[in-house]
């Protein structure tokens, strides 16, 4: 933050300083802090920061009642004792509403980065392919699915392959959620074809009671995507042949 | 609690509207879509056995509110014949009236806390919660 | 809430509305019935996008529905079922199998015509 921008918050502060003070009332203070939260938290301004603007304030104000009661002891410390857990109130709701709001964006942050990191991705008109890569946890298992199945309504896909190549390897929850995408995917009128199974996630998929038969599997992706576009009419010629015919 | 909604449930057409107060106090409490239409489905098949076997009750939906987490319960509640085995009747395919037998277990899986009570010839009561993620 | 059953030439569509009543339900497949037997219909669409659930009932009434139509002679596919009723629906263990599904209208009536070019 530049230095204008520095006291022209820090007044803001101040002032809301004073009302919660003098009203007793946290509303407009708690608004505030979420507001200033927002805008510099994308600044990439620290936690520490900002509790030091709130703490600097509560001691300047502090010292201004010193000085003007310093001669009445009693009027002081009556002062005080009021002053001291409002104030300490006060920057715990500027600090609590700082760090929750960071929190929130961390968290939007990384559902951004889950989303991205399944790409849905269309390889030509009705053919769907979703690559899942690394760890699936239940949670992720569930917004695969659902952004699968958007995705079919979407895109008007009728066939898609799931590759699971790079998934090490899968417990049984998932393995269900797994198979739960195939069935629901077949409900939008969808055929879902899952290459890259890999002998134990094959075994863990048998093991919850599926048929595997009643799944379609290929071996690997390019098989898989070949199969889906015999489902979608196109015809199939190898590189070498269509060469040859031309 | 006040801002309980009380649906009666005496035909189908009142599973109807358990369903869409469910819905729309789902959406209130910041569900996603599926989630709504998860706890809409729960709703549907609690209500559904009401009329089905008891032949009326009452639904009552709320909001549940922790020190960190905010959810939707439904309570299913009737004063019906009760359930004999209630091991039984959480059994995927189980139906003493020709159903697919999957109510029941179904809303288990829909849900994340569910708890069934009942009694014979007193009735049944089922509460489910759904936590807001 | 009764439910319009359009002839399309050899086929049937059939729109279903939100919320039906079971007594709608049962009413829906005798029309249907009747339609199918009257019109020697080859197949029929039953359009379900205006359908916010479906729940064991309903899943079991339609597939019922497909059951007595194929007794006719005549296919079924079920189509417009929405993404968060399908997760709804295998969450429950409802999969309709054996039940042809397809992601709208257009869609149901070219698998129709499809099922009817390889059947003849
Ligand atoms: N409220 C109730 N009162 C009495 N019996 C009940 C009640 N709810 C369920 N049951 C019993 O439990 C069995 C299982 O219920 P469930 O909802 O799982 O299946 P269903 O109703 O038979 O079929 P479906 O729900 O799949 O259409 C029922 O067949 C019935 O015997
Ligand atoms: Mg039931």
């Amino acid at each position: 933050m530049t230095k204008d921008e520095i006291f022209a918050e820090a007044t803001s502060v101040y002032d809301n300083y004073v009302e919660a003070l003098a009203t007793g009332t946290f509303e407009a203070l708690q608004s505030y802090s979420r507001n200033l939260s927002e805008r510099i938290i994308p600044r990439g301004v620290e936690t520490h920061e900002v509790v030091g603007i709130v703490l600097l304030l509560r001691d300047v104000l502090a010292r201004s009642l010193f000085a003007k009661y310093q001669g009445d002891f009693t009027k002081l410390n009556r002062i005080l004792d009021a002053y001291e857990p409002a104030a300490n109130r006060i920057a715990n709701t500027v600090a609590v509403g700082f760090v929750q709001e960071r929190e929130r964006v961390i968290r939007q942050q990384q559902e951004a980065i889950r989303e991205l990191s399944t790409p849905v991705l269309q390889v030509r008109e009705r053919l769907l392919i979703l690559p899942i890569i690394g760890v699936i946890d239940p949670q992720r298992a569930r917004q695969l699915t659902e952004q699968l199945l958007r995705g079919i309504r979407t895109n008007r896909a009728k066939v898609v392959v799931i590759d699971i190549t790079g998934v090490a390897a899968m417990d049984a929850t998932v393995a269900n959620h797994l198979v739960q995408t195939v069935e629901a995917s077949r409900l939008l009128g969808a055929t879902v074809i899952v290459t890259g199974l890999s002998p134990e996630i094959a075994q863990t998929i048998v093991n919850i009671g599926v048929d595997l038969g009643k799944m379609n599997t290929v071996g690997d992706l390019q098989g898989g995507i070949e199969q889906a576009e015999r489902l979608l009419g196109y015809k199939v010629v190898p590189a070498g042949e269509a060469a040859a015919a031309a | 609690m006040p801002d309980d909604i009380r649906v009666l449930i005496r035909s189908n057409l009142d599973i109807v509207k358990a369903r869409q107060e469910g819905r729309a106090l789902a959406a209130r409490t910041g569900f996603s879509a599926t989630d709504v239409t998860l706890i809409a489905t729960a709703i549907s098949e609690l209500a559904r056995n009401i009329v089905s076997y008891a032949r009326q009750g009452e639904i009552v939906l709320g909001v549940v509110e922790s020190a960190n987490a905010k959810g939707v319960t439904i309570i299913s509640r009737d004063s019906g014949p009760g359930i004999r085995s209630i091991d039984d009747a959480m059994r995927d395919g189980y139906s003493t009236s020709g159903g697919l037998g999957l109510g029941l277990p179904g809303v288990r899986r829909l849900v994340d806390e569910f708890i069934i009570e009942s009694v014979l010839g007193r009735g049944t009561v089922v509460r489910v919660t759904k936590w807001l993620r | 809430m009764e439910v319009p059953i359009l002839k399309q030439g050899r086929y049937l569509i059939a729109t279903i509305q939100a919320a039906l009543s079971d007594e709608d339900l049962l009413q829906f497949r005798r029309a249907l019935l009747d339609r199918v037997i009257q019109f020697r219909s080859r197949g029929v669409v039953v359009d379900v996008t205006a359908l916010d659930v479906m729940d064991s009932f309903a899943t079991r009434t339609l597939r019922d529905i497909t059951y007595m139509i194929r007794l006719r002679g005549a296919d079924t596919v079920i189509v417009g079922i929405q993404p968060e009723v399908a997760f709804a629906m295998v969450q429950l263990g409802l999969t309709l199998e054996g039940v042809a599904t397809a992601l709208d209208l257009e869609e149901g009536l070219a698998h129709l015509e499809q099922r009817a070019r390889s059947s003849s």
